[in-house]
């Protein structure tokens, strides 16, 4: 069992990193939780790179219904999420933990 | 509080209907709940351990381990259903008919727990972690830490709850037809996970996504309560792309011929009744 999931764990990796193509990277911070900036404008069309960086000591989880995308990020940590292309418009996300404040958008252009 | 409750209470869904299912897969046999109590436990151990090096986790890989992990546990997951599921169709009639002349338990020997209760392991892994990471998190931030904790236990007796009703509705089928219903159940069950695993691979960049090929959000949004059940129970997805939908069918026809396959030989043999036990 444990050598089917270490081999499983190499096999993906293996295939990461050939995938690893040059993209371009954007950030957002979450403080107080909150995303800055709360609406962040990302070119339509092309694959794109977001480094969530959490400044606030909880965690926090980056969601999107939009987008598809759910990760989670611990206290004072960050992490990469990648965003498949984009046709032009408007994409909500939140903070999963903390929907009251965590809002934000991406704006595809 | 509130807040807490639904968090935790989303998380425990998956792995209590999980576990539910298995339970109900494995009427009749001893010491499953060892089994199965050990896979539960070997989870929530795992989830702490996980949840204690996640960051080390989150940036390995160049910042996509939480994916690739996420990915490979639920493969595993996956692996280990389908291996069940292969044994049970080669190996079913002769366990009903077991159970029916006997009319107690067969031991574990006869119907071998370990892929499920891998499983389960896994699946309470997986959950538990987050738990664990959102629970602790906040009990670190200082933020009214026993309120907290109220809601997340609050969360995880739902969970149980909805959990114990579901096996309860489907222990009210008859033995004959049991297995075969929770061998359909563990099929989509696995198909749903391996379209999640798709995902992941696709939010971590390794394969490449696409747009949804369409969007049901309007009618059952994955995000709630209904629509989360579904999408553990049969992959449910509002949003689905050409991928997600690959794996998920890929997944049900792969494991689907290898239960029909392993059933004609099963079936080739003389007479089921005559053989052993």
């Amino acid at each position: 069992m444990r050598g089917l999931f270490a081999s499983l764990t190499l096999a993906l990796a293996a295939a990461a990193s050939t995938a690893m193509a040059e993209v371009q990277e954007f950030k957002i911070t979450i403080k107080d939780h909150k995303f800055e900036p709360a609406q962040l404008t990302v070119p339509a069309g092309q694959k794109v790179k977001l480094l969530v960086v959490n400044q606030d000591p909880t965690p926090e989880e980056f969601e999107s219904y939009d987008l598809y995308r759910e990760k989670i990020v611990a206290g004072n940590s960050k992490v990469v999420i990648f965003l498949d292309p984009m046709e032009p418009g408007e994409y909500s996300y939140f903070g999963e933990f903390n929907p009251a404040t965590a809002q934000g958008t991406i704006v595809a252009q | 509080m509130f807040s807490s409750a639904i968090i935790v209470f989303r998380e425990v869904l998956e792995a209590a209907l999980v576990i539910t299912i298995v339970l109900a897969a494995t009427q009749g046999v001893l010491k499953r709940h060892l089994w199965i109590g050990g896979g539960v436990a070997a989870g929530v151990a795992g989830a702490v351990v996980v949840a204690s090096i996640a960051e080390g986790i989150a940036m390995s890989f160049e910042g996509i381990g939480q994916e690739l992990f996420n990915a490979a546990v639920l493969f595993s997951a996956v692996a280990m259903l389908a291996w069940h599921n292969l044994w049970m169709s080669r190996h079913a009639r002769t366990l009903v008919a077991h159970l029916k002349r006997v009319g107690s338990s067969v031991s574990s020997g006869e119907l071998p727990m370990y892929f499920l209760s891998t499983a389960v392991g896994l699946a309470v892994l997986r959950e538990g972690s987050e738990i664990v990471l959102f629970m602790h998190g906040f009990a670190a931030g200082g933020s009214n830490g026993v309120s907290m904790l109220t809601g997340g236990l609050l969360g995880l007796a739902g969970g149980c709850a909805l959990g114990a009703l579901i096996y309860f509705g489907l222990l009210r089928i008859p033995t004959t037809q049991l297995f075969r219903i929770t061998g359909w159940l563990i099929l989509f069950l696995a198909a749903g996970m391996a379209a999640s695993a798709a995902g992941y691979l696709m939010q971590a960049g390794v394969i490449s996504g696409s747009r949804p090929l369409w969007n049901t959000s309007d009618v059952v949004s994955q995000h709630s309560f209904a629509g989360q059940v579904l999408h553990v129970l049969v992959g449910y997805q509002d949003r689905p792309t050409a991928v997600h939908l690959s794996f998920y069918l890929a997944t049900l026809v792969l494991i689907g011929l290898g239960m029909h396959l392993t059933k004609q030989k099963d079936l080739a043999e003389p007479d089921p009744s005559t053989m052993k036990n």
